[in-house]
């Protein structure tokens, strides 16, 4: 593994681009490399892993034993990409990707505060998945964080919430942190799950033999009793209340009608995980929206492959299958890529896909009992209470986009216009579902056809000083120059 | 509010927090380092005045904007600590008179 650390020190082509250092990504980038492949790993963070093995490297066996038997199944993943000969280019920050003729794509690339232009034949986008939005009245309060957060703090830097912790959502990865930050001493002091309670019944036509997660909420209501926590099902309103300085110091929530006060320094909320499309849709590749996940997912194909050809995304960019299959989705997708350079005929790709393809579908066939089992209620994700905050960066109430709809406003490309919903930096990231469900809500249509924002590069920030150094083509220079 | 796990080998670098030294865990992220020495808030929002906090750790949310070193914006949750920092919260929107000119362009 070669580790470029500046921009000078990347190539100039490469056959292929690995965006993201999760599991698929970096099986993607292994695969790649061990048949010979030319391959660039660019990745955001400090160490391989992604999020979902944050930290793995070098970490203490005391953080490995809280997070438990799955997290150290990263290692495998890992080592395997250190062991080959692709370069690692880790906090690069990748703000735009674009088809470029024969040459196959152009990205555009900032590490150690330079930015430049690459290219390779293939790209791989390995973007993942990130929590999905969970806009309740107060959770802009500083104190209130996602679950994923807390994990992340743990996982990378040791950190557990001090004082007195609230959980609440829904989805296994919100029983599998509070399990976390209960066994790393956390003052947990209650859990409030908002799946509602008829979701057992759609979930069992997809139940599996076997299913770990019923088990572990169970374990979990034994571990907070023993600790006198409070654990309440079926909430059905959540808000966040500040102290005199604006910051959370209480929540309420309601169940069966009554409301309950609790007082706590920490609120973190979670209710599933969805692809992150930011790259994707900014691509321009096709993209579905899948009633199950309740997300939009890009179009891939058997190789994982975009309608965009030579652009693939395995792992739960594409849609959330897990870490298992996100490694196995990697794999497959540097074999398509493979073949399609010619290093690879279709049948011995075909031939090396096969177990690796079972095992795939064995990781996924479990996701539509979860996705009906978490499902996260329409209460939680189109917000009835006006003065909620939708965008967070330019401070959108869900009553001042039911105000634009009212009005006229008939999709979210045109809202941004009337309300800059969704124009701040986060580019959308933490409100374009809600927006699009909160449209179709208000319009009697749904989110298929509402349809989602469109992105643009660049797709991350990018200094004006950082493109004003880029080298400048002749044709660029023709086109501002009489 | 967080606190840190007692872990062995630790590694400490020093930097700033509008001015005020104070140590993180190498390798660590600025977001992690504020959390741990208690920094609840660390900006004001540009529209409405409002305090924000780190929310996401892993780069989507982009509420966790400081200054670091004089470049402003930038996200705490991707930008690893190092010996002599200087992190600066960030209140409300910027002046552009508060914006330093390159040497050419005064």
């Amino acid at each position: 593994m070669k580790q470029p650390g500046t921009v000078g020190a990347l190539d100039e082509r490469y056959d292929l681009a690995v965006i993201g250092a999760g599991p698929a990504g970096l099986s993607a980038a292994a695969e790649a490399a061990e048949a010979g492949l030319s391959v660039l790993l660019l990745d955001e963070n400090g160490a391989p892993g992604g999020q979902i093995y944050r930290g793995i490297s070098g970490m203490p066996a005391k953080r490995r034993a809280i997070l438990g038997a799955d997290f150290v199944r990263g290692d495998a993943v890992v080592e395997r990409f250190e062991r080959s000969a692709a370069s690692y280019a880790r906090h690069a920050t990748v703000w735009s990707l674009a088809p470029d003729g024969p040459k196959g794509f152009e990205i555009g690339v900032s590490l150690a505060g330079a930015a430049r232009h690459i290219h390779a034949r293939e790209v791989v986008a390995a973007t993942g998945a990130h929590e999905r939005p969970f806009p309740i009245p107060g959770w802009t309060l500083p104190g209130v964080m996602t679950a994923g957060a807390a994990q992340i703090a743990l996982k990378a830097s040791a950190l557990v919430p001090a004082g007195r912790v609230i959980v609440a959502g829904c989805g296994p990865l919100l029983f599998l942190v509070t399990a976390q930050l209960l066994a790393a001493g956390a003052d947990i002091v209650a859990v409030l799950d908002t799946a509602e309670r008829g979701n057992w019944r759609r979930a069992l036509p997809h139940l599996p033999d076997f299913l770990r997660s019923p088990y572990l909420a169970k374990g979990l209501r034994l571990m907070l009793k023993a600790r006198r926590a409070h654990f309440a099902a079926g909430v059905t309103t959540l808000r966040a209340e500040a102290d005199a300085d604006g910051n959370l110091s209480r929540i309420v929530y309601g169940q069966d009608g009554r409301e309950t006060t609790l007082s706590c320094e920490t609120l973190l909320l979670h209710q599933g995980v969805v692809p992150n499309i930011n790259l994707a849709n900014a691509v321009g590749c096709e993209q579905d929206w899948d009633e199950a996940g309740l997300c939009f997912v890009p179009r891939t194909d058997a190789w994982m492959q975009t309608s965009i050809p030579g652009l693939s995304i395995p792992g739960d960019g594409a849609g959330i299958r897990g870490a298992e299959a996100a490694t196995l989705g990697g794999t497959l997708a540097a074999l398509g890529a493979l073949c399609r350079l010619g290093r690879l005929t279709a049948e011995e790709r075909d031939r090396r896909a096969t177990p690796i393809r079972a095992e795939f579908e064995r990781y996924s066939a479990g996701r539509a009992f979860l996705d009906a089992l978490y499902r996260p209620p329409k209460a939680f994700r189109v917000p009835e209470v006006a003065e909620t905050i939708v965008c967070r960066c330019e401070e959108v109430t869900a009553g001042e986009i039911r105000e634009a709809v009212a009005g006229g406003v008939t999709g979210p490309n045109q809202l941004k216009i009337f309300l800059r919903c969704g124009m701040g930096p986060c580019q959308g990231r933490q409100c374009s579902l809600t927006v699009t469900e909160l449209i179709a809500d208000a319009r009697g249509s749904d989110a298929a056809t509402v349809g989602s924002y469109h992105q643009r590069p660049p797709f991350k920030p990018v200094t004006l000083g950082e493109l004003a150094a880029l080298p400048t083509t002749p044709a660029a220079v023709k086109a501002v120059v009489r | 509010m967080f606190r840190r796990l007692p872990e062995s080998e630790e590694v400490t670098v020093r930097f700033s927090i509008d001015g005020r030294s104070v140590t993180a865990r190498a390798g660590e992220t600025v977001a992690a380092a504020l959390l741990a020495t208690g920094v609840v808030s660390c900006r004001t929002t540009p529209v409405g005045g409002q305090k924000r906090a780190p929310y996401c750790m892993m780069g989507v949310c982009f509420e966790c904007l400081v200054t670091i070193d004089g470049i402003g914006n930038r996200q705490a949750c991707l930008v690893p600590v190092s010996e002599g920092m200087a992190v600066r919260s960030q209140h409300g929107a910027r002046a552009i008179a508060d914006e330093p000119l390159a040497e050419g362009a005064r």
